[in-house]
């Protein structure tokens, strides 16, 4: 196990090396000229040779990157042309909320949807079945931000019942010592700021759990389908096993598999939606940021962050094999 | 002669047994499972319709492209609703929304077949080519995927269109671009399920040459789940390009109706107005339900086994 994990994180090198080589020379392709981005348009020749010798963008593109690369391992990251502030410092800042939302997103989705899945696998055809299939159905083809905006209308403006915009709500004291708000409030005993940080997760998680959802559901529905027709599982129904037990012991722990990978695959997919999610909501995670870096040519915001979601992505995606050994013994001798 | 009983006669249900006769294409069994199944057609009639709303749209809409005659009902408190010569109201411009969501089935299917389709055939290559040229391309070319595949696609549409600027071209690039991965790999997968097939080592032992082999054997039967996917991909392209033009990137003529515009427009005024909204959001929903339909059925009538 240990020698798998360990060749899977050097496996990892040569893509994130590759990708931050891309990335160098992609966001240098950029139109626009990033000093004159932030010194306005009518800045002297002087000022914008000064930023760009300040900056290094007047070196050749190699010898930036070297630079760049030699930096990165030391763990300075640049600071944004926008406002000055340290990358690596705003991205330590801002993660803790799209990490709040995206495990709020996640928790949805498996929540409901591996049960949910489970039963309309049990029961091809039934009408849960039916309504699940359906209903995911149309999980899918809803756009996000379609749905933020429609959760925001009904829930916000209609019924009043949810805030709709930012983390926390700024009359409510709160103290912040991981950024992480919900937890915060506990750590720090004001349950108030706990209870609203919850309240203002709600609908963008929602709204953004709602495509992992529907894909569990359908995965899990087929796995569990698939499971139920193995002899095994036919032999402990006939050998007069309690269902309770052949459900968790022979369904579920075999149907899991392809589950779990899903649910790996829908980190990605997550952070990407968090940008559009987190736009339609105000909520101040990195993907709100990121993407105002992208508009303005912040070149150390938009390389630093990029290359910060890649390596969570496959860090994710290294979790989800190494569980795989864990539910699967099968795949531990191989 | 008697013709043995099928278990599926009982129940009346049509047999797969017409399917298997000899002679049969693999295309033409899946077409007559395909037939069968009402959720394809469904989806296949969506998209067709979609199709034909997007190629006729000016002889289906009552009103021409971006005719604002109605400015002037349009205050700062109110966009007219539903109401007689508007189907569904308004836009907050002044335009006829019903019209304006008929024009905006062009860009979408536009954007969304040409990105899908440059996608497809960037992806394909680069799989025919890790599928089929050996060990060392395989291996350069996976890499090469494995990086692709480590960003997340929007974050990786949004920083080409950033880069190419906004404009449609550059919508398109970059939706083909973040399909690419996904059809090298599928496709590179099947192929490479393929090569130890009996055809293969038996076109093999004939001394037929690789490229014979890999073009005219490997590649067609691996074909199938690429069409699938290509067509599951035109309803996250049809998402996608709204996306984009939600986020700003929309690029394009700002005249031309735009799903993903249209929403963005209407948002500051959804409070009194929800149609506003609601039109375009259950266009883009529609759509991508109609290829999403068409996709999975695609997929049952090519693979019956793994259908569910």
């Amino acid at each position: 196990m240990l020698r798998f994990i360990v060749r899977r994180l050097a496996l990892m090198v040569p893509v994130l090396v590759g990708l931050s080589i891309l990335l160098f020379v992609w966001i240098r392709k950029l139109p626009g000229d990033p000093a004159r981005a932030m010194l306005g348009e009518r800045a002297t020749d002087s000022a914008i040779a000064q930023i760009n010798q300040v900056y290094g963008f007047d070196k050749p593109v190699l010898q930036q990157y070297f630079i760049y690369t030699g930096r990165l391992l030391s763990g300075d990251f640049g600071d944004s042309t926008r406002d000055g502030r340290p990358v690596l410092e705003s991205f330590i800042e801002q993660f803790p909320g799209t990490i709040e939302l995206t495990l709020a997103a996640l928790i949805i989705a498996v929540v409901l949807g591996v049960p949910l899945g489970f039963a309309a696998g049990r029961r091809i055809g039934g009408w849960l079945d039916n309504f699940v299939v359906t209903g995911s159905l149309l999980g899918v083809a809803t756009p996000v931000f379609f749905l933020a905006i429609l959760l925001k209308l009904v829930f916000a403006d209609w019924l009043d019942w949810l805030p709709t915009s930012r983390r926390q709500d700024a009359r409510v004291e709160a103290t912040h010592p991981t950024n992480f708000y919900v937890l915060d409030g506990l750590l720090t005993r004001e349950w108030d700021a706990s209870w609203d940080a919850i309240l203002h997760l709600v609908l963008p998680a929602v709204a953004l759990g709602t495509i992992p959802l529907a894909i569990i559901v359908r995965i899990t529905r087929a796995s569990v389908a698939e499971v139920m027709g193995e002899d095994y599982v036919r032999t402990a129904i006939s050998k007069g096993l309690a269902p309770k037990l052949v459900n968790r012991r022979h369904i579920l722990r075999n149907a899991l598999l392809p589950v779990v990978t899903t649910i790996g695959l829908q980190t990605g997919l997550l952070l990407s939606g968090a940008v559009l999610t987190e736009s339609v909501f105000e909520f101040q995670g990195i993907g709100g940021y990121l993407f105002l870096s992208i508009s303005q040519r912040d070149y150390p915001v938009v390389q630093g962050y990029i290359l910060f979601i890649a390596l969570i992505y496959s860090m994710v995606n290294l979790a989800v094999d190494v569980s795989y050994g864990l539910i699967d013994p099968r795949v531990r001798v191989s | 002669m008697t013709i043995p009983l099928e278990p599926q006669h009982a129940t009346g249900v049509p047999t797969a047994r017409d399917d298997d006769e000899p002679g049969v294409s693999l295309w033409r069994a899946a077409w007559r499972r395909m037939i069968r199944n009402p959720a394809a057609i469904a989806g296949a009639l969506i998209v067709l319709a979609f199709a034909l709303v997007a190629i006729f749209a000016p002889l289906l809409a009552p009103y021409s492209e971006g005719v604002q005659d109605w400015r002037g009902d349009v205050t700062p408190s109110d966009v007219p609703g539903p109401r007689d010569g508007n189907l569904l109201g308004v836009d907050r411009y002044g335009a006829d929304l019903f019209s304006q969501i008929i024009y905006g089935a062009r860009q979408s299917l536009i954007v969304g077949v040409v990105s899908t389709a440059g996608g497809l055939a960037v992806g394909a290559l680069l799989g025919i080519i890790a599928g089929g040229l050996g060990k060392m391309a395989d291996t350069i070319v996976m890499r090469i995927v494995d990086i692709m595949l480590s960003i997340p696609s929007l974050l990786l549409a949004v920083s080409i269109v950033a880069v190419l600027g906004q404009e449609r071209k550059s919508v398109m690039i970059a939706i083909a671009a973040a399909q690419v991965p996904i059809f090298a790999r599928l496709l590179r997968g099947s192929m490479l399920a393929q090569r130890n097939a009996d055809y293969v080592l038996a076109a093999n032992s004939l001394g037929l040459r690789r490229r014979t082999i890999v073009m005219s054997h490997v590649l067609p039967n691996s074909l199938g789940p690429t069409i699938v996917q290509a067509t599951l991909n035109l309803a996250t392209a049809i998402i996608e390009v709204a996306a984009l033009s939600y986020l700003g990137l929309g690029g394009g003529d700002l005249a031309e109706a735009e799903w993903g515009r249209m929403l963005v427009a209407a948002q500051d005024r959804f409070d009194e107005s929800p149609q506003l909204a609601f039109g375009p959001g259950i266009a883009i929903l529609i759509s991508a339900l109609g290829f999403t339909l068409l996709g999975e059925g695609l997929r049952d009538a090519l693979d019956p086994k793994g259908r569910r």
